[in-house]
């Protein structure tokens, strides 16, 4: 256990440091979630009334696009290097390094929720009727659910061709209650019309379902060449 | 063997002849819907067949992630494809049935978002299969099938919370149904599982022959480079 987590700490930190002095990740993000966030603006004209309704689905959307930027470049690195080769000779358990780049995207993605959102609280007008701080486990619940699967199947889309969209081909479909259960609990706590408990216990089983599915297969993901 | 495939060719067509009379001409007309209503014996029948192939591909995907066997990858990709098109046929007759019936082409219910959903998957699982370029595409897409196998549960349970507006399960839901209805049924679903069955086998078949092509050609290619030397 202590192995596990020695080499995912490592992994993780190296990778922070990376992106720290870098900032391809988090830049191309921002940028990309600005974007939306503008032509979303352009395409609605919302009042404060019915923004409410619709934002819930347009910041997953934002969040959803601008984190397949960063899980794309997920292994990119790693491939470039021959790290992974080098990973799959090493007897270091694969989960260490499959957990270590989960955290790491959560981490990345995370930052730019908590960037983008006061965008989105400006550009459209919001203010939740419910009770906001539910809008932090959402955040964490949801943002874990759309970087564990994808992570896992960047790692899969390494071996296709045209990888960079073969990443939201494998994912959006296989993320799709996930990203419906985001969308009704944000929903719910903005316009307070319906108790979100309930999604927010469907994201936590959805979360608990898939991270046992990554964490048994991964190993056979790694060593698939 | 050889013979066998003939036969069974010969035998699907009667029955889907027998089927189509059966459901045509034999089965009463419903009450209310009318004549639309015989569609059903056809998106039923498409449904369960779908739903079957899928569930083959699962298992299969299963078996070869514990035993790496090229024959269960083999009635994976089959059963795959042959699968999306049953589950093809059901989103299409299902709308044209509904917009006589309900009024409308599409609703998100419970039934129709999740077989939508499935559809969506094993469009993903093909696609995998597709731009794969290592040797170990049945392992991803072995890998992908078991992924699709636990979120169809989650996405049926979380739109299910929703009221749903598809009719309650007619068979086994506590509604009645006329026999001869129900022979009709019975009899369409038993040709499309022969059909389906057809054109698995040829499918297998074609399946089988790619990969000796293949094994022939990196032989042969092999071979060549090794004289060039």
């Amino acid at each position: 256990m202590s192995l596990i987590s020695n080499i995912t700490a490592a992994t993780l930190a190296k990778d922070i440091r990376l992106e720290w002095r870098s900032k391809d990740a988090i830049n191309s993000m921002l940028f990309f979630g600005l974007l939306v966030v503008v032509v979303f603006s352009f395409s609605f004209d919302p009042i404060a009334e019915e923004s409410r309704r619709i934002a819930g689905g347009l910041v997953w959307v934002a969040f959803l696009f601008a984190a397949v930027v960063a899980l794309n470049q997920t292994w990119a690195r790693e491939v470039r290097n021959q790290v992974l080769d080098a990973y799959r000779i090493s007897p270091a358990p694969a989960n260490s390094l499959f957990l270590a780049k989960a955290l790491g995207n959560f981490l990345f993605v995370i930052v730019l929720e908590a960037l983008m959102t006061p965008l989105f609280i400006v550009f459209y007008k919001l203010r939740a009727l419910g009770p906001a701080w539910m809008l932090i486990p959402i955040a964490v619940l949801g943002t874990w659910a759309l970087v564990v699967n994808g992570t896992f199947f960047a790692a899969m889309s390494l071996r296709t061709r045209a990888r960079e969209i073969m990443l939201p081909l494998l994912l959006f479909p296989i993320s799709l209650p996930a990203i419906l259960a985001m969308v009704r609990a944000t929903t719910a706590i903005l316009t307070a019309d319906e108790p979100a408990k309930f999604w927010i216990v469907l994201l936590a089983t959805y979360d608990v379902v898939f991270t046992t599915a990554c964490l048994l297969l991964f190993e056979t993901v790694l060593q698939a060449e | 063997m050889k013979r066998a495939f003939p036969i069974l060719g010969i035998l699907t067509a009667v029955l889907l002849s027998y089927g189509l009379y059966e459901a045509l001409v034999v089965a009463p007309t419903e009450q209310t819907m009318g004549d639309v209503q015989r569609i059903f014996y056809y998106h039923v029948s498409s449904a369960w067949t779908a739903f079957l192939l899928f569930t083959i591909n699962f298992v299969a995907s299963v078996i070869y992630l514990i035993r790496r066997s090229p024959v269960a990858d083999a009635v994976a990709v089959v059963t795959a494809e042959v699968g999306l098109v049953f589950c093809t046929v059901v989103l299409v007759t299902g709308p044209i049935w509904a917009r006589p019936v309900w009024g409308i082409w599409w609703t998100w219910d419970v039934r129709l978002t999740s077989t939508l959903v499935l559809w969506l998957i094993y469009v993903s699982y093909l696609m995998l299969r597709r731009f794969s370029t290592s040797g170990q595409t049945p392992l991803l897409a072995a890998v992908l099938a078991v992924f699709g196998a636990l979120d169809v549960p989650i996405v049926y349970f979380s739109i299910w919370f929703f009221r749903t507006q598809h009719p309650q399960p007619v068979i086994g839901g506590g509604g009645s149904i006329d026999s001869r209805m129900m022979h009709a049924l019975l009899i369409n679903w038993l040709a499309f599982l022969c059909f389906a069955f057809l054109v698995c086998w040829s499918r297998y078949r074609l399946e089988v022959l790619r990969r000796e092509v293949e094994e022939v050609q990196s032989q042969e290619s092999m071979f060549e480079a090794r004289s060039a030397r």
